[in-house]
């Protein structure tokens, strides 16, 4: 039996679903893990180093190599075969859910992912910002398989 | 919406309780009706399992948010995937009346 897989830790999942080709039928989409997504969100768009990025994801160097190379090849099928592309599932916690207000001092989630937060949830105020140190609740996780 | 607010006691001027599964009371406030509803927890003494079980238990009230000063490790995945969301006022003491208070204020 193979090792299990770690959990990967995804800071921000992405607020939309996916992507369609123009003009192109909507079948046979191509499925990107959350943490494939979160790959190429770390090492193109942030331009971290592989070795950075994995130790904001939690897993090894070559894990994030190995990672990060099925994003890219999952996304070159997309452009060549014109097929869309469905953000879905891969073994992933959300880390930074957590939001502060910095009004009246309380802390907060968003559990529907797809919602972007402009205002705390409790007094309203838009005076928030994303909570980035470590999780305040421990080994809180979803796995999406 | 429906709220829902972990209380030490069954009155709105008695304190946030800062644990969920093991609060006093769950207070149920209704924004669009002004209704309170206190709702003795059943689960206070329970040895296991307290968070779980509070979770249906508000759950099945049709809440939407739920306020309180700290959630355990099991309680947050179940919420999540009922989409509650979690509000924490840490280190508070604020009353229930003064809470209500705020969420009234949003807007």
């Amino acid at each position: 039996m193979p090792r299990p897989k770690r959990i990967r830790k995804v800071n921000t999942p992405p607020h939309f679903k996916g992507y369609l080709p123009i003009g192109q039928p909507e079948e046979h989409p191509v499925i990107l893990n959350f943490e494939e997504y979160e790959a190429i969100k770390l090492c193109d768009y942030l331009l971290y180093s592989q070795a950075q990025a994995s130790l904001e994801m939690g897993v090894s160097r070559p894990t994030f190599t190995r990672i990060y190379e099925s994003a890219r090849r999952k996304v070159a099928q997309a452009f060549v075969h014109g097929r869309p592309i469905v953000f879905e599932g891969g073994k992933v916690y959300f880390d930074s859910e957590w939001f502060v207000c910095n009004s009246c001092g309380c802390w907060f989630n968003q559990p529907e992912k797809q919602i972007k937060v402009t205002s705390c949830a409790l007094c309203g105020s838009s005076e928030i910002e994303q909570y980035n140190g470590n999780s305040i609740l421990n080994n809180s996780y979803v796995e999406n398989c | 919406m429906k709220i829902a607010i972990t209380s030490t006691g069954n009155n709105p001027e008695a304190k946030i309780d800062s644990r969920f599964g093991r609060c006093s009371y769950f207070v149920i406030y209704d924004n669009i009706s002004g209704s309170t509803e206190f709702i003795p927890n059943p689960y206070v003494e329970s040895i296991e399992g307290a968070g779980p079980a509070s979770v249906q238990l508000i759950a099945s009230r049709g809440v939407e948010k739920v306020v309180s000063g700290e959630f355990g490790v099991k309680v947050k995945s179940i919420f999540d995937q009922l989409k509650i969301q979690l509000i924490i006022l840490s280190n508070s003491d604020k009353k229930i009346s003064e809470i209500i208070e705020i969420i009234n204020h949003q807007n």
